[in-house]
């Protein structure tokens, strides 16, 4: 964590995977220890497959958006949006970073081969940062759904230590805020994960 | 539970339900349509929730109710007020009976929309209060005090958040008062969970022609009360209203009145000017750079707090004005020095600190900051902590990858792709133009289906179209247009069009639904805001009632869509073609996802080329179809040159 009290979090995708639920559930553990949050999350017309981020914040935050240089955990669906929001992150930081690339269509259209490789020999690079890689699909297959990818990654953050959050706090929050049809794929993603 | 994570779109819905309301309409627009649906969510069945046609029918409904006495709040995009401007503007003149307030969401960035206009400016322009809440704690209380103010007044109020505080989630205490924000004028005991909020009882329509009829000679009258009643406002929102205040970073609200009353004759080298969201990120840029600075919050741009502002000016020299979009604050001010003979240097956008476009952020407003403190001859150094502008990032030992842009697209599997590429394989190397308009449709400009040539406003692609043709009569012209859009502002262009002898092709995309702003109804799905079934709008009855030639075809049944279009390019005059087809939200297509034969695929990408699908990727250097994206729509497999992409279900 950083010297600023509070948690200082970016979650990074592509629209349709799931970023507002994620900071929304980090949110809902801050809320339930009484601390103030702020987030800030990206709706609308940039949804429709683009480039999404969600900013939560703990403590007392004043902006809901997480300066640059302030995050203590990065979280990313995807490699190349982790280096896209890479500014976002503090010295010292952890990524959570799903390892599959989404190949953006404009890729395919103007023959760029995007497959992420570059954008994860980028973050391996990087010094002094802890970097977190989850094998999205493969956690997404053993718990039976695409849908829990987003679970999968906030798992490991937790487990990571990033969050200042714990497993339990994760667990309850699903519980208070995800509709219970969905409680029992969403904890075996956080068992597959926290083995 | 007192104290809730509320996105600033749902503190404004559930502020409006504690202040009574008992009336509301809008027209769906990021970033302001989950205000209108959290009263509906939360709707106990007292109050009328409505989507409106447009803006425009919105608000005169809703002045409607509030003659009747009614407390009324109408929802709308920035540009949503555009259209709604008619009536906002005599709205003024006339007033209210019962509370009328307007929230009106802008869009700096702008991150979902065409302009990145100010409606403090429209607040100043129409004389209607306006209330600028810089996060959804303050938003919450605002709205009360919104229709408090616009009862007490008779005027209509524009309460307007933007972007980061309606898409904001933040903590708000909703029982007894509100966190974050301090007093506001009324404050009932609040409690959503026991329905204990206040209740409004509307008292009815009085007829009162003087007063309901608006005529030259009571505009005449009305013209004078609007100016004394904004005065009046104005005196009144300068001092004891807590949206409004100075502050220093890092002192009590007493200990600042304190440092004030000690001054005496000192002044303070440099204050910052501040309102919206942007008061927000100014705290935290003086608390990053170590600076205490005297800041002066404005919570209601209009009428200005100018009592308030003056006895700012006159505690200190220099004054930075951070704001988003215009410098409304600032002209203010500057306004003030030449007014009260004040000799201040006003800083902001109009020299240059900040540009006019654009967010604004914690980190430029540091750089702004130093910038600003290291001016003049000082003697002390105000940027302590801040350090020549150098955010810590984490350092980088490799060059960062070039990374592949990712535009917002056309979802796969949507039925506008279709319509589009089937307009396009019709036209070929024909002269044409392709008028669109506002919606999910608009992203028909991307390449590869580069099939939107002009975009103006809601409903302006059928009009727009008419003017090209006439200039351009080898041309042939197309306006596209939704359905939602169509029955908000398509149909007086059809109409247009017909009655002035335009030859044109209407294309409708009838998706059965308002998509990108999350699926809301519309005249044309048989369903109200509530959920009442009502009898749909049929708009083939429409456009038949205007003369026009409709055909109506599916345009996922790729031959016939081509057909049809060929059949209209054929006619002459204003002639429709309506691709109903329901959005893939609303209707996922029951078909599995699409195969292809690697054996018969050579490889030729035309598929890729020609649609644009995100379900179409390459993988290993080789087309492949994400089947975790692909609905089944099967667009691609009618294009396939050799019939390598297969229906899904069909056995080898």
């Amino acid at each position: 964590m950083s010297e600023r009290s509070g948690l200082n979090c970016v979650i990074c995708g592509v629209g349709g995977q799931g970023n507002v639920l994620a900071s929304r559930l980090i949110a809902q553990v801050l809320l339930a220890r009484d601390e103030h949050v702020k987030t800030a999350e990206t709706i609308g017309m940039a949804q429709r497959g683009g480039s999404v981020a969600s900013h939560v914040r703990g403590g007392h935050p004043q902006s809901p958006l997480v300066p640059k240089g302030c995050a203590d955990c990065l979280i990313a669906f995807e490699p190349g949006e982790a280096v896209r929001c890479i500014d976002y992150l503090a010295p010292g930081g952890t990524i959570v970073v799903n390892t599959q690339a989404a190949q953006p269509p404009v890729a395919a259209l103007q023959g760029i081969d995007y497959d992420g490789s570059e954008a994860l020999a980028y973050l391996r690079a990087l010094p002094g940062v802890q970097l977190v890689e989850v094998d999205g699909a493969s956690i997404c297959e053993q718990a039976g759904s695409s849908k829990v990818l987003n679970i999968a990654l906030l798992a490991a953050a937790v487990k990571s230590g990033a969050l200042g959050i714990t497993r339990e706090e994760l667990e309850d929050a699903i519980r208070e805020r995800v509709h219970p049809r969905f409680h029992e794929m969403n904890l075996r993603a956080i068992m597959l994960m926290s083995e | 539970m007192p104290v809730k994570l509320l996105m600033g779109n749902e503190a404004l819905g559930l502020g409006a339900i504690h202040a009574g309301v008992n009336f509301v309409s809008g027209y769906p627009g990021t970033p302001s349509t989950e205000v209108l649906e959290t009263v509906a969510k939360h709707n106990d069945g007292s109050i009328h929730v409505e989507w409106s046609t447009n803006e425009k029918a919105a608000l005169e409904a809703a002045a409607g109710a509030a003659y009747a006495g009614a407390r009324a709040l109408v929802t709308m995009k920035q540009v949503g007020l555009n259209v709604a401007s008619d009536p906002l503007m005599t709205l003024s003149y006339i007033g209210v009976e019962g509370g009328l307030v307007i929230v009106v969401a802008d869009d700096p960035g702008p991150i979902s929309s065409q302009t990145e206009q100010d409606t403090r400016n429209f607040a100043q322009f129409a004389k209607v209060p306006l209330f600028d809440p810089a996060s959804p704690g303050e938003a919450y209380a605002m709205i009360q005090d919104a229709f408090e103010l616009s009862e007490r007044h008779h005027t209509p109020v524009i309460v307007r958040p933007t972007t980061r505080v309606s898409h904001a989630c933040g903590t708000v205490k909703t029982r007894g008062g509100v966190a974050d924000c301090g007093a506001s004028f009324a404050n009932p005991t609040l409690d959503d969970d026991d329905a204990s909020w206040e209740r409004h009882v509307p008292s009815g329509f009085t007829k009162d022609t003087q007063r309901w009829v608006v005529f030259p000679r009571t505009s005449y009258l009305n013209h004078g009360k609007v100016e004394r009643r904004a005065a009046a406002i104005a005196d009144e929102l300068s001092f004891g209203y807590r949206p409004n205040r100075i502050e220093m970073s890092g002192m009590g609200h007493a200990e600042v009145t304190r440092a004030f009353e000690e001054r005496g004759d000192k002044r303070f080298e440099l204050g910052i000017a501040c309102g919206g969201i942007s008061y927000h990120y100014v705290m935290e840029a003086l608390e990053m750079c170590g600076l205490e600075l005297p800041v002066l919050k404005i919570g209601t741009p209009y009428p200005f707090p100018a009592k308030l502002a003056t006895e700012f000016l006159e505690a200190v020299d220099e004054v930075l004005c951070v704001e988003e979009l215009d410098p409304v604050i600032e002209r203010e001010l500057n306004f003030l020095c030449g007014f009260e003979f004040l000799a201040n240097t006003i800083h902001g956008k109009l020299d240059g600190y900040f540009g006019y476009a654009g967010e604004q952020n914690v980190e430029d407003i540091c750089d702004v900051l130093a910038d600003v403190a290291d001016l003049g001859d000082r003697g002390t150094v105000l940027m302590s902590h801040w350090d020549s502008r150098d955010i810590r990032t984490v350092p980088a030992v490799t060059p960062k990858p070039e990374l592949p842009p990712r535009p917002p697209v056309l979802c796969a599997g949507c039925p506008h792709r279709a319509s589009f590429y089937a307009v396009k394989r019709a036209v070929g190397k024909r002269k044409a133009v392709f008028c669109g308009d506002i919606g999910c449709y608009t992203l028909g400009n991307a390449a590869p289906l580069d099939m939107v040539d002009t975009c103006l406003c809601m409903g302006g692609g059928i009009t727009v179209a008419q003017g090209i043709e006439t200039v351009d009569p080898d041309t042939l012209a197309f306006g596209f247009v939704g359905d939602s859009t169509f029955f908000a502002s398509g149909i007086t262009g059809v109409v247009n069009a017909v009655y002035n002898q335009h030859d044109m092709i209407v294309c409708m995309l009838d998706n059965s639904t308002t998509a990108m702003t999350g699926q809301q109804p519309h005249p044309g799905t048989g369903r109200t805001m509530m959920g009442t079934e009502v009898e749909p709008l049929s708009i083939p009855r429409i456009l038949e009632a205007l003369d026009v030639d409709c055909q109506i075809v599916d345009p996922l049944d790729f031959e016939r869509a081509v057909q049809a279009v060929r059949d209209a390019m054929d006619k002459t005059g204003v002639r429709a073609i309506i691709f109903k087809s329901p959005c893939i939200y609303l209707e996922p297509p029951a078909h599995p996802a699409v195969k292809l034969d690697l054996d018969a695929c050579i490889d030729c990408r035309a598929c890729i080329k020609q649609l644009g699908c995100p379900a179409l990727v390459v993988e290993d250097g080789h087309v492949a179809v994400d089947e975790s994206l692909c609905y089944g729509c099967e667009l691609c497999c009618k294009i396939c040159p050799t019939d390598a992409l297969r229906e899904g279900g069909s056995d080898e």
